[in-house]
């Protein structure tokens, strides 16, 4: 079977579904394919997102926020911990997502908008006429489907394959990539009120812990190690010791795994008719880990660039480029940001820890936002953050 | 002698961190199954991402 349409995005992740929204939107033929029976599950995510740019794109519906928070608190290995609320800290912390819902609910959104959306679809490869991507060669429920369009959006996560195809190279190193463990757990100690993050190279080395509440008593409890620094399984390994620890009557109501990209700009994500987008074009945040909100991001840039470069009748690099300076000037250069405090972050001991979260104690850090708690932190550890001075504006 | 990759479907929750990492671009997650083409190098860098231990190169 073979169909023909405008655009065709690979993977209905949240990156996925706004870009064939967006496209929608502006008039496109669009099919959006999912490899999977069900958009949305399984999850491979903490679903902490930042409540304003979330609400900036999407109006927010309380059938997939599972839990809205005050505040982080951030606990250094020897336990101390600093709070941070949600108004000032408000790019990190907000909501706790239900992604299940909430990626269909998107998908659905793009449906609305005209996408034509195909589940359990996986893209096989990339049609090509005279070496250029004209569509993909797709697998339907078993059966083989084509599907022929100008431009392709590579949306297909942290297994992207879109841009290999393309002939852009994607893989990631060890270094740059963080593997991650995470179980549901209900137990009575959860603060419903606060996501917390816990550091420390016993408890997720060159990664954090974290605990995302879900509503009550409950919460995503995860952590990710760095993948030079891991073994096989370790990040499960290290998480069932850390539920223990800290959960000790906890009861496990769900795993959930996945590998979490922390690897800055990636050299390209366009190339003739092809455009990648969240994970797949590696646009996590190197030291969060936190991918929603690029993703979606990205996604409306895609979706608006594919619009004019049909219009202008130049699919190639050259006609996508609008796509590659827009993210990279807005979403680029924090993930440039984050990159080099993630390089940093993984190189510090437990010390080193302790004495930064330590040295916050006697300062009034509740008002600040992140910026400011950094600039605050140079200030009391100057010869420890000496290598991050050009970043402290 | 031979190495191969193998794979413990039982243990793989299919997250595909596996296919992010490989650099013969030799990993494919189909949906809930690892698949390995003929390209593997069987370097094991796979295996040292996978978050529950379901890789392994064997001799």
């Amino acid at each position: 079977m073979s169909m023909k349409c405008d655009l065709v995005v690979v993977g209905a992740g949240p990156g996925g579904s706004m870009t064939a929204k967006t496209a929608a939107q502006a008039g496109l033929k669009v099919v959006l394919l999912e490899k999977r029976q069900e958009i949305g599950d399984p999850v491979r995510c903490a679903e902490g997102v930042g409540k304003r740019a979330l609400c900036e794109m999407v109006k927010p519906e309380p059938e997939w926020i599972a839990a809205e928070v005050k505040g982080a608190k951030i606990y250094a290995p020897d336990g101390t911990s600093i709070v941070m609320s949600e108004d000032k800290s408000g790019s990190e912390v907000g909501y706790v997502l239900e992604r299940k819902v909430f990626d269909r609910a998107l998908a659905m959104q793009a449906a609305e908008a005209g996408a034509k959306v195909m589940v359990k679809t996986r893209a096989l490869g990339l049609l090509k006429k005279d070496g250029v991507p004209c569509g993909v060669s797709a697998m339907r429920v078993g059966e083989p489907l084509q599907i022929e369009a100008p431009i392709v959006i590579g949306a297909d996560g942290v297994e992207s394959k879109v841009g290999r195809w393309a002939g852009i190279d994607t893989a990631l190193k060890l270094k740059d990539m963080e593997t991650c463990a995470q179980f549901l757990v209900q137990d009575n100690t959860i603060d419903d009120e606060y996501t917390e993050f816990f550091l420390g190279n016993s408890i997720a080395p060159a990664g954090y812990a974290w605990a995302f509440p879900k509503g009550e008593k409950l919460a995503n409890v995860g952590l990710g190690v760095l993948g030079t620094r891991s073994k096989p399984g370790e990040a499960t390994r290290l998480l069932k010791d850390f539920v223990k620890a800290r959960y000790p009557n906890g009861k496990v109501l769900e795993m959930v795994v996945g590998g979490d990209p922390c690897a800055g700009q990636i050299e390209s994500t366009t190339s003739d008719g092809v455009m990648l987008v969240g994970d797949a074009a590696r646009q996590t945040d190197p030291l969060t880990g936190g991918g929603i909100l690029s993703a979606m991001q990205a996604g409306i840039m895609a979706g608006e660039v594919a619009s004019k470069a049909l219009t202008a009748g130049d699919v190639s690099k050259a006609g996508l480029k609008e796509y590659e300076d827009r993210w990279r000037e807005d979403i680029g250069k924090h993930l440039t940001r984050s990159y080099e405090f993630k390089e940093f972050f993984v190189k510090m001991t437990d010390d080193d820890l302790n004495q930064l979260l330590g040295s916050l104690k006697k300062e009034d850090i509740s008002k600040m936002d992140l910026r400011g708690m950094l600039r605050v932190l140079f200030r009391l550890n100057p010869k420890l953050l000496w290598e991050l001075r050009h970043l402290v504006v | 002698m031979i190495f191969l990759l193998t794979i413990n479907r039982y243990k793989c929750c299919y997250c595909g961190a596996c296919v992010g990492v490989c650099p013969a671009c030799a990993l494919e997650l189909a949906e809930t199954m690892i698949e390995v083409a003929a390209d593997c190098k069987e370097c094991g860098i796979c295996t040292r991402i996978c978050p529950v231990g379901a890789l392994e190169v064997k001799a």
